[in-house]
C-alpha cells in the first residue's frame, strides 16, 4: 500500500469539500491565465518589434508630420541599411469610429525593412504593378471577408483628395501573413505615391520613418546620428528602437501591467487562504489516525510527505485545469476581440508560471499541516482523540 | 420565531470559537468585493471626468465624418461661418494638437493635448476658474494648464519654460474646469498654436454655448443645411458621453467579469467554511432537533450566520477600495482622441452597494446547501458522532 494511495483515498474521503477546494483554484488559475492574456495584449508590439529597426518621428508628437526628403538624408547616415516611411492614413471603412491600421508607404522598399512578412510572388508584383493596390494582412482581410482582386471603398477621417472627397478607392492585390498572430496581420499598406499624388494637403510629408539597422548593438547611436543630422532644423526629430517607440505608446494606456498583478495577488491571497485552511482541516480531522499510522511504524518523515503530496496533489491538478480552461477560453475570445484587442493569446511562459504557482500553492498550503503531522507525538495525539 | 431568534443568537455567539475558517469566509468575500468596487471606480472615474463637466447647451462642431477634435479641420471661411451663427451666445473656434510630456515618476512620454482657443472659451467651459498664476496673454507664446496636466505631467508650473522642438512657451497659470476633461489640457492663444505648428487660418472644431438650449435641432439643422458646409453638430454631453463609452465598458466588463469569476471562487471557500461550521455543530444541532426545535429554525440560523460572514466580509472590501481607491489620480490612454486624459478612481455609494450584494449573494449561496444539510441530518446518527 503506497503513499499515493494512501493520499488519493484521503482525497476521496470527503469529496464535497475536495470539490470546492479543487473548484476555488481551477478558478484562480482561470482567471491568472485569462489576466496574464490580457496584460500581453497590450504589450504585444513589443514582443513583436525588431530589434534591428528604428522609428524616427517629428519631435514634438508623432502627428506632427515630417518631410519625405528626410529619408534620403537618413538614408545616407553610416550604419543605416534601408529607411522606409510610413504616415496615418486614419482609415475607416463603413463605420467612421472603427479606426483601421492602413499606412501609405514606398511598398518598393517595403520587404527589405519587413523581411518576417511573407507574400506570395504573384501577388507581389501585381501589388506593385497597380498604384491603386493594397496589401492587406491575413487576420484583417479574414475580418472583412476581402479577397484579392476585391475593390474597397475606403475612408479617411483625415485626408480629403483634391476634389474634397474623403473617399479612396482601393484594391486588394496582395495578402501577407505575419507571426500568425493578429497583432501585425491587423494592417494594411498602401502606395505612397497614390495617396500623395491625390490628396488634397500635406504634400511630401510623412508621418514617420521606420529605419532598417546594419547593426542592431549601434542602434543608440544610429538614432543619435539621425537626430543630430536634424537637429536645429525647423522639423527636429526623435528616434528610438521599434521596441521602445512600441513600449511608450502602450505605457500611454497606463499600467495595466500593475492593475492585473495588484488583481492577480488578490487572488492568491484569497485562494491561499481557503486551501490553506482545508488542508489544516484535514490534518486536524486525522490527528488520531495519523498516530495510528505512525504507531504501526509509519516514519515521520513519509507521514510528512503524505499530507503535503495532498496538497500539491489538489493544487497541482486544479491549476492544471485552471489553466487548460483559460487556454480555451483565451482561443474562443482571441476572435471575437480579434479588432479591439489583436494578439490576445496564451504564451508557454504563462503556462510555465502557472504550474511553478500551482506547485507554490501546494508547498505553501500544505507544509504548515505537514510539518505538524510529522512532529506529532503518537502518545499525545491518541490521548486526544 | 423565537426559536429562530435563539438559534441564530447561539450560533452567532458562537462564532469566536469557530474564528479560523469564518476569517477565511470573510476575507475571500473581501477580496472579492475589493477588486469589483477597485475596478468599477476606474470606469466610473473615467466617465465621470469625460462627461461630468459637460453641458447641455454646449455644442461641438466638427467637420463631416472626422472621429475625433484631433481629424477634424476647417479653414478660416468656413470657422467664421459656423462661428456667426446667431444661435450661439458665445464661441471659440479651437485648434487641437498634441504634443510630448514626460509623465511624472516614468518619464515616459505622453501624448498631452495642447489646445488653441478664443476668448470665450473660460466662459464656454462649467466652472473655469484659475486656481494659480494668470491667464495667457493674446499673441504670446503662454500657456496655461489643467490641473489634472500640471499634477501628471512635468515642468507644467507657472514660472518654467517648455520647449516644443524649437518652440519655447511660458506656463503662466493652472486652471481648474469643474472636474473635466479640459483639466488634462493645455491652452494657449489659438493664433498662436497655428503659427507654432503652421496651421495657416485653420481650426480643428468650433465650440458654442446655444442662446437657448431647446435651439439645438434649429441650429444644427442651419449648419447641415448650408451648402458652403460639411459638419456634424453634437451636443458636448453627448459628444464626450460616446468618448467615454468603448474604454469605461471594457473596463466595466472586465471588472464585472473577474469579480464574478472571483465571486465563485470565494464561493466555494464560504461553502467549505459553512459546511464544516455544520458538521463541527453536528450534535449540537441534533440535540436542539431532539428538543423539538424545528427544521427551519435551524435553516435559517445557519442562513443568518452566512450572510452575517458575507456582509462583514462585504464591508470590509469596500472600506479597502474605498481607502486605496477613492480619488487615485492617473491618467490614460483616450482612444477616441488619442490623447491623455487625467482622471480620478471614483467610488461611488452605487459601487458600493454592488459590492455589499455581490458579498450577500456569496453569503446566501454559500449558506444554503449546507443549511439544508443541517435540518436534514439524521438526529440518531449525528447523536452517536
Amino acid at each position: 500500500m503506497g503513499t499515493f494511495h494512501l493520499i488519493r483515498k484521503n482525497l476521496t474521503r470527503k469529496k464535497l469539500r475536495t470539490t470546492f477546494t479543487l473548484l476555488s483554484i481551477i478558478i484562480a488559475f482561470l482567471l491568472f491565465a485569462l489576466l496574464g492574456g490580457l496584460s500581453r495584449a497590450f504589450s504585444l508590439g513589443v514582443e513583436l518589434a525588431g530589434a534591428d529597426r528604428l522609428v524616427t518621428m517629428h519631435r514634438v508628437s508623432f502627428i506632427q508630420p515630417i518631410p519625405v526628403s528626410y529619408v534620403n538624408r537618413i538614408q545616407s547616415i553610416e550604419g543605416v541599411e534601408t529607411a522606409l516611411h510610413q504616415t496615418w492614413f486614419g482609415a475607416y471603412y463603413q463605420d467612421n469610429r472603427q479606426q483601421m491600421g492602413l499606412f501609405p508607404t514606398d511598398l518598393e522598399t517595403f520587404r527589405e525593412v519587413y523581411p518576417e512578412y511573407s507574400i506570395p510572388d504573384d501577388q507581389w508584383q501585381r501589388l506593385l504593378n497597380n498604384q491603386t493596390g493594397i496589401l492587406v494582412g491575413q487576420a484583417m482581410a479574414e475580418d472583412y471577408d476581402w479577397e484579392v482582386g476585391d475593390r474597397i471603398p475606403m475612408f479617411s477621417s483625415i485626408f480629403p483628395q483634391q476634389d474634397g472627397s474623403f473617399s479612396w478607392d482601393m484594391d486588394v492585390e496582395a495578402i501577407f501573413t505575419g507571426s500568425g498572430n493578429n497583432a501585425d496581420e491587423m494592417q494594411i499598406f498602401m502606395h505612397y505615391d497614390y495617396f500623395n499624388e491625390a490628396r488634397a494637403f500635406g504634400t511630401d510629408t510623412v508621418g514617420w520613418i521606420v529605419t532598417k539597422i546594419e547593426d542592431p548593438d549601434q542602434a543608440d547611436q544610429v538614432a543619435e546620428a539621425i537626430d543630430q543630422r536634424f537637429a536645429n532644423s525647423p522639423t527636429e526629430t526623435k528616434s528610438s528602437t521599434e521596441a521602445g517607440w512600441t513600449a511608450s505608446f502602450a505605457a500611454q494606456i497606463g499600467n495595466i501591467g500593475l492593475m492585473v498583478q495588484m488583481v492577480l495577488g488578490c487572488v492568491f491571497f484569497t485562494l491561499l487562504l481557503i486551501t490553506g485552511n482545508t488542508m489544516a482541516q484535514a490534518v486536524r480531522e486525522r490527528t488520531s489516525e495519523l498516530a495510528v499510522l505512525k504507531t504501526i511504524g509509519f516514519s515521520d518523515r513519509r507521514v510528512l510527505w503524505m499530507v503535503l503530496g495532498e496538497s500539491l496533489l489538489v493544487a497541482i491538478i486544479g491549476g492544471v485545469i485552471g489553466l487548460l480552461l483559460g487556454y480555451l477560453f483565451i482561443q474562443g475570445a482571441a476572435n471575437a476581440l480579434s479588432q479591439f484587442l489583436p494578439g490576445l493569446a496564451m504564451s508557454w511562459d504563462a503556462a510555465l508560471i502557472g504550474l511553478v504557482l500551482a506547485a507554490g500553492l501546494g508547498v505553501v498550503t500544505g507544509i504548515l499541516p505537514a510539518w505538524q503531522a510529522g512532529r506529532l507525538k503518537v502518545i499525545d495525539a491518541l490521548a486526544r482523540g | 420565531m423565537g426559536q429562530t431568534i435563539a438559534i441564530t443568537l447561539q450560533s452567532l455567539r458562537s462564532l469566536p470559537s469557530r474564528i479560523g475558517p469564518s476569517l477565511v469566509a470573510i476575507i475571500g468575500v473581501a477580496g472579492v468585493v475589493a477588486v469589483l468596487v477597485a475596478v468599477l471606480s476606474m470606469a466610473s472615474g473615467f466617465r465621470e471626468t469625460l462627461s461630468g463637466a459637460a453641458r447641455e447647451d454646449n455644442v461641438v462642431v466638427l467637420r463631416s465624418g472626422s472621429s475625433s477634435e484631433l481629424d477634424s479641420g476647417f479653414d478660416g471661411e468656413q470657422s467664421r461661418l459656423i462661428a456667426q451663427s446667431e444661435d450661439l451666445a458665445l464661441v471659440s473656434r479651437e485648434v487641437y494638437v498634441m504634443v510630448d510630456i514626460p509623465k511624472k515618476g516614468t518619464g515616459s512620454m505622453s501624448n498631452v493635448p495642447f489646445r488653441g482657443v478664443e476668448a470665450d472659451a473660460p466662459a464656454i467651459r462649467q466652472n473655469f476658474e484659475l486656481v494659480e498664476g494668470r491667464m495667457f496673454e493674446p499673441g504670446r507664446k503662454q500657456v496655461i494648464a489643467g490641473i489634472g496636466a500640471a499634477g501628471q505631467f512635468e515642468g507644467l508650473v507657472p514660472g518654467t519654460t517648455l520647449e516644443f522642438g524649437t518652440e519655447r512657451w511660458d506656463v503662466v497659470g493652472v486652471f481648474t474646469a469643474d472636474g473635466g476633461v479640459a483639466e488634462s489640457e493645455l491652452w494657449t492663444d489659438a493664433p498662436v498654436l497655428q503659427g507654432a505648428y503652421r496651421r495657416g487660418n485653420n481650426f480643428s472644431i468650433v465650440y458654442g454655448q446655444l442662446q437657448d438650449p431647446d435651439a439645438f435641432n434649429a441650429f444644427k439643422d442651419t449648419l447641415t443645411s448650408d451648402p458652403r458646409l460639411s459638419v456634424q453638430v453634437e451636443r458636448e454631453t453627448d459628444y464626450f458621453a460616446a468618448q467615454s463609452e468603448i474604454l469605461s465598458t471594457f473596463i466595466s466588463v472586465i471588472g464585472y467579469f473577474i469579480a464574478i469569476l472571483m465571486a465563485l471562487g470565494a464561493m466555494f471557500g464560504a461553502l467549505n467554511t459553512m459546511y464544516s461550521a455544520v458538521s463541527d455543530r453536528s450534535r449540537e444541532i441534533a440535540t436542539l432537533r431532539a428538543l423539538g426545535f424545528a427544521p427551519r429554525s435551524i435553516v435559517v440560523s445557519v442562513m443568518i450566520e452566512a450572510f452575517v460572514l458575507a456582509l462583514i466580509g462585504g464591508l470590509i472590501g469596500a472600506l479597502l477600495a474605498y481607502l486605496l481607491f477613492n480619488g487615485l489620480t492617473v491618467s490614460t490612454l483616450n482612444f477616441a482622441s488619442f490623447t491623455q486624459v487625467v482622471f480620478a478612481f471614483a467610488v461611488t455609494p452605487d459601487l458600493l452597494i454592488q459590492g455589499i450584494v455581490l458579498a450577500l449573494i456569496i453569503g446566501l449561496i454559500g449558506g444554503l446547501a449546507p443549511a439544508i444539510r443541517a435540518a436534514r441530518m439524521p438526529i440518531v446518527t449525528a447523536l452517536r458522532e
